[in-house]
C-alpha cells in the first residue's frame, strides 16, 4: 500500500526500506526513522485516539513528547500501554492501537533486561539541537569530559524539523558533523534516544536510555532494553528546547488540529505532508514559518488568521507572494467535522473581544500556534525559579542555580542565531556558526482562550479543551475558580489538568492564564505549578534495573546450606538470611515437623545451623570498660574462659538487644547479637566509642560469617561430643555451664561454649566457617546411635519460649525495659552508669501498671493463639473503646507440655499470674491463665544434663 | 542526590551517609544526679531551628567515620564539615 501523504524527495527516513505495521487493525507501511504519528500521518491517518471522558475523536497534535492527545497501545511484540504515537519509533511488525484515555497493562511478566550506568563528567548537556551542539562543541575543544544526550535517534533537534541551513549546509547536515567531530573526540560520549528525566542537587542528573525498543522483534537477546544513567556532572547545560502551545477555542480537539512546528517537523523530518487543505491561526510569527513550507510543499493554505491586528510584513509579502491570504485581527472561534476537520470558523477579534461576523474556511489541516513555552522542568527540578515574561506568555527560567546554564529557545532564544550563539557561549569564546537573516519579528499576542460565540450568543457552550487527555475544558477550570480555587495547584488537582501522562506540557500555562483572567490577578503573581521528576514516563522496570528478584536485596547463606536444601529444610528469611525453619520428612506437615524436633531436643539430641547469629570482635585494653558501659550487667569481670549473659539498652531504657559475651583474652571479648541485629549493634557501639568515649582503647569487628555455629542440644549431647572431641574432657566438673573451651572437633579446631538458649544440655560448637560442613556431618555421624535431629528456627522458638527466654524484636517493640521481661537479674547495682541505667528510675519506668512478660496457658489446651492478639479482662466483649490488657507476642504448641502455651506482654502481668484473662477471636471471646513466663523445667534441672 | 563531603574522603553520594541528629549533645556528667526532666532533655528534646544547624552524620558506606555538618535546614544546604572533637566552625547561611 502506497503511502499518499508522503512527499518526494523530501525528509530524513530511509526511503529504501519498507517497514510493515499493523494499527488499529490494518496494514500499513512506513520507513525506518518514522515515528508511528509520522508513518500515520504520512497513510492519511488523523484519528488515533478517542477522548477519555466524553469520547470525542482524537488526532495527532504535536510530534514529539508533548504530544497530550495520540494515545496508543502496543500490542506486540512487547505489550506496552499508554504510549505517544509520536515517540513510538516505526519498527517493522508493530502492533498498536488508538486508546481512550487508558491503556491496559501486560498480563504477563516483561521478559526484557534493564540495566543501570553510572557517569562522570565535566560537561552534560541536554538536548542536542542547536544551542545544545554549540554548547557541547565548546566543552568538547576546550578538553572538557563531556555527554551530550538527546530523546531523539540524530541529533539536531529543531533543526531536524527546519529548512534552515546552518554555515550554509542543511541544519540536519550541519548537526550530523557537529555530531561527528563530537564523537572524535576521546572524553566525548553522545547519547541518542536518551532522555533526562530528573535533575538533582550537586550536578546530579538522570537519564533514561532507550536501547531496543525501536528494533521491536529484532532487538538482540541479551542487550538490556533500557538502562538509566546516574550522571554526576560539574556543570550542567539545559538546552531541551520550547514547546509550542496550542490555543484553546471551541471544538479544538479535533483530529487535523495540529500545532504549526509540529506540521513543519513532519514535512521537512519525515517528508509528509498532514494536509492538503490547511487554514494557520496564530498570535505570532512562528506560523507564517509552517504556512510558507507547507504552500511550497504543494498545500494550498486557505488563510493564516492572526489574532494580532498588525501581522508581521516580511512573512505577509512571502505569503502573498503565494497566494496565502493573511487575515489580521482576526481569530477560529470553533471547528466543523467529525472524524477530521473540515472546516474552521473565523471571527474577527480585537481587545479580547469577538467582534464582527462569522466565515468559515474548508479546511483538512488547522494549524494553531499560540507561542512557546521553555521546556524549563529540568532547571524547576533543581529548585531553579521561574519567572512570567508578558512579551512571551511564558515562564522563563530565572536567577543562577549553581553548575547550571539554561541555553537556547529553553531561556527564551527565538532565532536559530541567537540559539547558536546561546550555547557557543558556554565554555570560551567559541565563534557561532552563520545563519540566514531572517526578518525582525513583531511582538506575540497573549491569548490564554478564545471566546466561544455560541456561548455569546446566548446559545449552548460547545467544549473549549484546555487538557485533551484528561478532557478537561474552559469550563471546568471556571468551575473551579467559582468554586472558590485560589491557587493553580489546587485548580489542577480539582480539574486533573496537568495529571495525565504528558504532565500538562501544552496545557498547564494555558489553565494558569485562564485562572488568572478568571480571578482578575497577575499571571505572574499566580505562578505555575511545580514541575517534578520525572520529565517523561520511566517504567518501575527501568527504574528497577537489576535490582530484582534474587538480586533485590543480597541474600546470605550459610557454608551449611547447601546440606539444609539436599535435606529438604523450608527456609525464612531473617534479615537478608536464609534460615533453615523446618526440617519436614516426606509428607509431614510444619506442626509435625516442629513438635518431632522439639522432642528429640528435649529427649536424646538436635542440632541447628545456628551460624548466622551476630559475632562482634572486641579488642583493645579498654574492651571490658567499653562492655560495661553498653551492656547492663558487669562484664569486665568475666575470667577468660567465660560466658556471660548481656543485655543492651538504649539511653531511654529500653531492651535493644541481648545475647552472650565470652572473654576470649584479657584484652579480647567475642559478643553474639540476635540474627536480625548484628549492623545495629555494630553501629550503636561504633556510635559512642566515635562520639561519646574516643579516648576507650577499642576497636570492633564484625565476624558473624567467619564462624559456623552449630548449637547441640538435649541429654545426649554429651555423649555425641565427647564422640568428635575426645581430646576434650566434657564433664560438668571441667566444662560447666558458661564457660567455654577450644578443643579439636572431627580433627579441626573448634570453640564450645556452654550456653543454652532451650534449657537442655547444650553445646555450641563454633568452627572456621570452611570447615563448618566437615563438622556438621562429623557431629550428624556420631549422633546417629541417639537419633539426632536437624532443627530449624520454628523449633528454636518453641524450645526457647517454654522456657520464657524472650526474643528482642519479637517480645519486645522498643518500649520494653529489662525489668518488664524479668531480666531485673541482668541489670547491675554495682555499676554507677550504663546505658540506660538513669532512665529505670524514670516515673514512666517504675508505675507497676507496665506491660509485663508472662505465659499464657488456654483454657482449650488446643487452641493456639494467634501472635498479636489482645487482651481483655471479661468473658463478653464490651462495646467499644475496649480497654485492652495486654497482647500475645509469640504463641505455639509444645511437645514437653502437650498443649499450647504463648508468651504476652500483660499489664501488671506478674501480679496477675494465675489469673483468668481473655482474649477476643472471630468464633468468640476465650479464657486463658496468666502464667509465669517459664513453662518447663522451672528449677532448671535439665541444664547439666 | 546530594554530594557530602566527608572530612576523611571528600564529597560522596547522599545514600553513602546516615544521619545522626543534632551535634554537641554531650552525655551528662552525672546522669543519676539529673532530676527526671532534666534527663528526659537529654534523652528526648532536640532542637529543630530553621537555619543553619549542627548536626551529626556517619560516613556509614564509606570510612564508617562520624563527623559533624553545619546544615542550613531551610536550603539543605551544606556549610561545613568537621571532625568529631572539633568545635563547631563559625558560618552563617549562604
Ligand atoms: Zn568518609
Amino acid at each position: 500500500m502506497s503511502a499518499p501523504f508522503r512527499l518526494p524527495g523530501r525528509g530524513l527516513v530511509d526511503r529504501g526500506t519498507e517497514l510493515e505495521f499493523r494499527f488499529d487493525g490494518r496494514s500499513y507501511t512506513g520507513h525506518p526513522g518514522d515515528t508511528l504519528a509520522s508513518a500515520l500521518l504520512a497513510n492519511g491517518v488523523h484519528r488515533v485516539a478517542t477522548g477519555i471522558e466524553y469520547g470525542r475523536p482524537r488526532g495527532i497534535v504535536s510530534a514529539g513528547v508533548e504530544e497530550p492527545s495520540a494515545l496508543v497501545q502496543i500490542e506486540a511484540p512487547f505489550p506496552e500501554p499508554m504510549l505517544q504515537a509520536t515517540t513510538v519509533e516505526l519498527y517493522s511488525g508493530l502492533v498498536a492501537r488508538g486508546l481512550a484515555g487508558r491503556g491496559r497493562l501486560a498480563p504477563g511478566p516483561d521478559p526484557a533486561r534493564y540495566d543501570a550506568v553510572h557517569a562522570h563528567c565535566d560537561l552534560l548537556v541536554v538536548g542536542a539541537g542547536p544551542a545544545g551542539l554549540t554548547a557541547a562543541l565548546a566543552g568538547a575543544r576546550d578538553g572538557q569530559r563531556v555527554v551530550l544526550l538527546d530523546d531523539q535517534p540524530q541529533p539536531g533537534g529543531s533543526l531536524l524539523g527546519s529548512a534552515e541551513t546552518v554555515d550554509g549546509r542543511p541544519g540536519p547536515e550541519w548537526a550530523a558533523g557537529a555530531a561527528a567531530e563530537l564523537a572524535g573526540h576521546p572524553d566525548v560520549r553522545v547519547l541518542g534516544r536518551t532522555t533526562a528525566f530528573g535533575c538533582y542537587d550537586d550536578g546530579f542528573v538522570l537519564a533514561l536510555e532507550r536501547r531496543t525498543d525501536h528494533l521491536g522483534a529484532a532487538a538482540p537477546a541479551g542487550m538490556s532494553r533500557q538502562r538509566v544513567w546516574r550522571l554526576r556532572a560539574g556543570r550542567i547545560v539545559l538546552a531541551t528546547g520550547a514547546h509550542e502551545r496550542p490555543l484553546v477555542f471551541a471544538d479544538n480537539d479535533r483530529p487535523g488540529i495540529m500545532l504549526a512546528g509540529a506540521a513543519r517537523t513532519y514535512l521537512h523530518r519525515y517528508g509528509v505532508l498532514a494536509g492538503r487543505q490547511v487554514v494557520v491561526c496564530t498570535t505570532d510569527d512562528s506560523a507564517y514559518r509552517a504556512a510558507v513550507d507547507l504552500a511550497d510543499a504543494g498545500a494550498t493554505v486557505a488563510a493564516v488568521v492572526d489574532a494580532r491586528p498588525r501581522v508581521p510584513e516580511a512573512w505577509a509579502e512571502e505569503c502573498a507572494r503565494r497566494g496565502i491570504e493573511v487575515r489580521a485581527g482576526e481569530v477560529v472561534t470553533g471547528t466543523s467535522g467529525s472524524e477530521r476537520i473540515t472546516r474552521a470558523h473565523t471571527v474577527p477579534y480585537a481587545g479580547g473581544q469577538l467582534n464582527g461576523l462569522r466565515r468559515g474556511i474548508d479546511c483538512d489541516l488547522l494549524l494553531v500556534s499560540g507561542g512557546w513555552n521553555p521546556v524549563a522542568h529540568l532547571y524547576s527540578h533543581a529548585r531553579g525559579a521561574l519567572r512570567y515574561d508578558p512579551a512571551r506568555g511564558a515562564f522563563l527560567p530565572d536567577g543562577e542555580l549553581p553548575g547550571i546554564r539554561v541555553a537556547g529557545s529553553a531561556r527564551g532564544c527565538v532565532t536559530l542565531a541567537e540559539c547558536l550563539a546561546d550555547g557557543a557561549r558556554t565554555v570560551g569564546q567559541l565563534p557561532p556558526p552563520a545563519t540566514e537573516p531572517v526578518p525582525e519579528p513583531t511582538p506575540g499576542l497573549v491569548l490564554w482562550s478564545v471566546p466561544d460565540p455560541s456561548e455569546q450568543d446566548g446559545g449552548a457552550p460547545r467544549p473549549r479543551f484546555v487538557d485533551l487527555q484528561r478532557d478537561a475544558t474552559v469550563a471546568d477550570v471556571l468551575r473551579a475558580t467559582g468554586a472558590g480555587l485560589r491557587s493553580v495547584e489546587h485548580v489542577k488537582r480539582y480539574t486533573t489538568i496537568g495529571t495525565a501522562h504528558d504532565q500538562g506540557r501544552t496545557s498547564g500555562v494555558i489553565a494558569s492564564g485562564i485562572v488568572a483572567e478568571a480571578l482578575g490577578v497577575d499571571i505572574a503573581a499566580l505562578g505555575t505549578t511545580t514541575f517534578r521528576p520525572p520529565y517523561t514516563p520511566v517504567s518501575f522496570a527501568a527504574l528497577a534495573g537489576r535490582d530484582r528478584g534474587a538480586l533485590f536485596d543480597p541474600v546470605r547463606v550459610t557454608p551449611l546450606h547447601g546440606w539444609h536444601t539436599a535435606h529438604g529444610a523450608e527456609f525464612e528469611n531473617v534479615g537478608q538470611w536464609k534460615r533453615p525453619r523446618y526440617y519436614p520428612l516426606a509428607g509431614e506437615s510444619m506442626e509435625a515437623a516442629v513438635l518431632r524436633e522439639c522432642r528429640a531436643a528435649r529427649g536424646s539430641v538436635a542440632l541447628m545451623d545456628g551460624s548466622t547469629l551476630g559475632k562482634i570482635n572486641v579488642q583493645g585494653p579498654d574492651a571490658g570498660e567499653l562492655l560495661d558501659r553498653v551492656y547492663t550487667n558487669l562484664m569486665s569481670t568475666l575470667k577468660p574462659g567465660s560466658a556471660r549473659y548481656g543485655v543492651m539498652c538504649g539511653v531511654d531504657g529500653m531492651v535493644l538487644d541481648d545475647g552472650t559475651v565470652i572473654r576470649v583474652a584479657e584484652q579480647e571479648f567475642l559478643l553474639t547479637t540476635t540474627t536480625g541485629n548484628a549492623a545495629t549493634v555494630l553501629d550503636w557501639m561504633e556510635e559512642w566509642l566515635q562520639t561519646e568515649w574516643p579516648d576507650l582503647r577499642v576497636t570492633l569487628t564484625s565476624v558473624t560469617d567467619h564462624w559456623v555455629t552449630v548449637p547441640l542440644v538435649g541429654p545426649a549431647s554429651r555423649a555425641v561430643l565427647a564422640a568428635v572431641a575426645p581430646d576434650l574432657d566434657v564433664s560438668n566438673a571441667a566444662f560447666p555451664f558458661m564457660t567455654w573451651r577450644d578443643a579439636t572437633v572431627a580433627g579441626v579446631p573448634a570453640r564450645i561454649c556452654r550456653i543454652s538458649f532451650s534449657g537442655e544440655l547444650a553445646y555450641e560448637v563454633n568452627v572456621r566457617g570452611w570447615e563448618g560442613l566437615r563438622v556438621w556431618e562429623a557431629l550428624l555421624a556420631a549422633g546417629e546411635p541417639y537419633g539426632i535431629t536437624p532443627y530449624g528456627t520454628e523449633t528454636m522458638h518453641v524450645l526457647r519460649a517454654e522456657k520464657g527466654y524472650p526474643i528482642i524484636g519479637q517480645d519486645t517493640d522498643g518500649t520494653v525495659t529489662p525489668q518488664d521481661l524479668g531480666l531485673g537479674w541482668a541489670v547491675s547495682k554495682k555499676k554507677p552508669d550504663f546505658l540506660g541505667k538513669r532512665s529505670f528510675t524514670r516515673a514512666e519506668n517504675l508505675r507497676t501498671d507496665r506491660k509485663q512478660l508472662v505465659g499464657l496457658l488456654p483454657e482449650d489446651p488446643d487452641l493456639l493463639l494467634p501472635e498479636g492478639a489482645q487482651l481483655i479482662s471479661g468473658a463478653t466483649l464490651p462495646a467499644p473503646p475496649v480497654p485492652m490488657h495486654g497482647h500475645v507476642t509469640s504463641s505455639y504448641r509444645s511437645a514437653a507440655l502437650g498443649r499450647t502455651f504463648a508468651l504476652a506482654l500483660v499489664k501488671a502481668g506478674r501480679e496477675c499470674i494465675g489469673d483468668t484473662i481473655h482474649v477476643p477471636l472471630e468464633d468468640g471471646v476465650h479464657p486463658v491463665l496468666i502464667t509465669d513466663p517459664v513453662l518447663y523445667d522451672k528449677e532448671g534441672a535439665r541444664r547439666d544434663g | 542526590m546530594q554530594l557530602i563531603p566527608c572530612p576523611w574522603c571528600g564529597p560522596r553520594e547522599e545514600a553513602e551517609y546516615h544521619y545522626g541528629g543534632q551535634a554537641h549533645i554531650a552525655y551528662p556528667e552525672d546522669p543519676q544526679g539529673l532530676t527526671d526532666e532534666q534527663w528526659a532533655q537529654y534523652v528526648f528534646f532536640r532542637d529543630n531551628p530553621k537555619g543553619p544547624f549542627a548536626e551529626r552524620w556517619l560516613h556509614n558506606a564509606g570510612c564508617r567515620r562520624w563527623f559533624n555538618a553545619v546544615r542550613d535546614t531551610a536550603t539543605h544546604r551544606l556549610l561545613a564539615v568537621y571532625r568529631s572533637g572539633e568545635p563547631r566552625p563559625e558560618v552563617s547561611s549562604r
